[in-house]
């Protein structure tokens, strides 16, 4: 990767909202480890129980997270929108995804190389620190929401507690 | 003079509000498995004028009385709709109710939403469940009044895609509509294509310009209270956010104080509320 595209990739990381505001100096070692990715509707970004070697930042299109269930089909758990970050398992042991992701339309993303990232996280850890600060808002953002419907609070009066 | 004053001087019940006005069943549609939209006429003739936000007192003869959202159009008075799930004894006799039938009416009742404060700035409809129904009418509102509006957005979440409200009115308003739609569920499989996630999720994304927006919020309460949370986090001013509240309403118009929230009766001075004025209350315990 030449200076030219590991400084343009750094420009397309500033200006994603996960990393927005970071200091330059970090999106430009973060753009070092970032490339392109586009998927078409229906393909997947990655499957469950795989290697969690790059994640995404969303630039466009909708990605469905699933997990396929026997005699149900593949159910949805989540839906990550343009903005948003798809695969945190990058950032802890054993570094495998939990869920499949799916391109709901084209989508649009900046890859990161987790291994990469991850390098230099160890490598300087107040860079870590910065990376995992950003990271740390959409995992807690994520068990919110999925408390929340853990509550089940559409749910017909008549079939209110009984998951509980 | 209060109510009970009036009562206490021998006013007439219908002049107090806890006399029903008999209304007869013109046509109903079953919506979800538990829930029904019923067309309601009165037998007088007379049209039912109501603000968007109002709601009734329903009454099956012999079985009881419960407080029901209007879910139709202001403009269309002469058509009393109200949108009702088989919850307890009372609706569930109304959800049974056939063309025909015939049910007491007392309302309109309570405030309304304040759907002039969105002249000129974006309206953004919050809506969770069976909330759906009471913001209806500002659906038809803002329909009728797009024109005076910068924007509108409907952001909904449900349960399931079967489970969606009106799907196949909200469904088909698009951007010829001038309306935007985001809807998402709990749980889906493969064949939704939208969202899966909570409301809560989708307000940030959908809002244009927070500082310029008025915000109307209605579903089950902690639906709302995250949702209020969101929209004041995301810019949109508190007091330019409003909440439809619900407690178990008995009279319907401020003497029983079965609904009361803290300082409000809920049928009195609500259901519809500016978000500041409710906002600590939904996280008192037994409020």
């Amino acid at each position: 990767m030449t200076d030219g595209n590991i400084k343009s990739m750094a420009d397309i990381l500033a200006a994603h909202p996960l990393f927005a505001g970071l200091d330059k100096e970090i999106t430009d070692l973060l753009g070092g480890c970032a490339s392109n990715a586009h998927f078409s509707a229906g393909s997947y970004l990655f499957k469950a129980e795989g290697a969690a070697d790059v994640f995404y930042l969303l630039r466009a299109g909708d990605v469905a997270l699933e997990l396929s269930m026997p005699g149900r089909g593949k159910l949805i758990v989540d839906t990550v929108q343009p903005g948003h970050v798809v695969g945190a398992s990058w950032i802890l042991p054993p570094y495998r995804w939990r869920f499949d992701a799916r391109a709901v339309g084209d989508v649009r993303a900046t890859g990161i190389d987790a291994a990469c990232l991850r390098k230099k996280c160890d490598d300087d850890p107040s860079t870590g620190y910065q990376v995992l600060k950003r990271f740390l808002p959409v995992v807690a953002g994520r068990l919110q929401s999925t408390r929340l419907r853990l509550l089940d609070l559409y749910a017909p009066p008549s079939e209110v507690g009984r998951a509980l | 003079m209060s109510a009970l004053s009036q009562l206490d001087r021998g006013v007439a019940p219908i002049e107090t509000g806890m006399l029903p006005r008999p209304f007869v069943v013109r046509s109903r549609r079953e919506e979800l498995a538990d829930c029904v939209t019923l067309e309601l006429a009165a037998l007088d003739g007379e049209p039912l004028a109501f603000e968007a936000g109002q709601f009734t007192m329903l009454y099956v003869h012999g079985i009881g009385e419960v407080a029901i959202s209007i879910s139709g159009d202001t403009a269309k008075p002469d058509s009393l709709i109200q949108t009702v799930r088989a919850v307890g004894a009372v609706s569930q006799a109304i959800c049974g109710l056939a063309e025909g039938a015939r049910v007491g009416v007392r309302g309109p009742l309570g405030n309304s939403w304040p759907v002039e404060r969105a002249v000129g700035k974006h309206l953004m409809i919050v809506a969770g469940g069976l909330g759906l129904a009471p913001v209806r009418p500002i659906i038809y509102w803002a329909l009728a009044n797009r024109d005076r509006l910068k924007s509108v957005d409907i952001v909904y979440g449900t349960r399931a895609p079967d489970q969606i409200l009106f799907a196949r009115q909200l469904l088909g308003l698009s951007a010829a509509d001038g309306v935007r739609v985001g809807i998402t569920v709990d749980l889906a499989d493969q064949d939704w294509s939208g969202q899966v996630g909570v409301v809560t999720d989708l307000i940030p994304s959908m809002l244009r310009d927070p500082d310029e927006t008025v915000a109307m919020v209605c579903g089950p309460e902690i639906m709302m209270r995250f949702s209020g949370q969101a929209l004041v986090g995301a810019g949109v001013p508190a007091e330019e956010t409003f909440l439809s509240m619900e407690r178990n309403m008995k009279c319907g118009i401020g003497w029983c104080g079965h609904c009361q929230l803290g300082p409000h009766l809920i049928c009195r001075d609500g259901p519809v509320f500016a978000y500041p004025a409710v906002r600590d209350l939904m996280s008192v315990w037994e409020l």
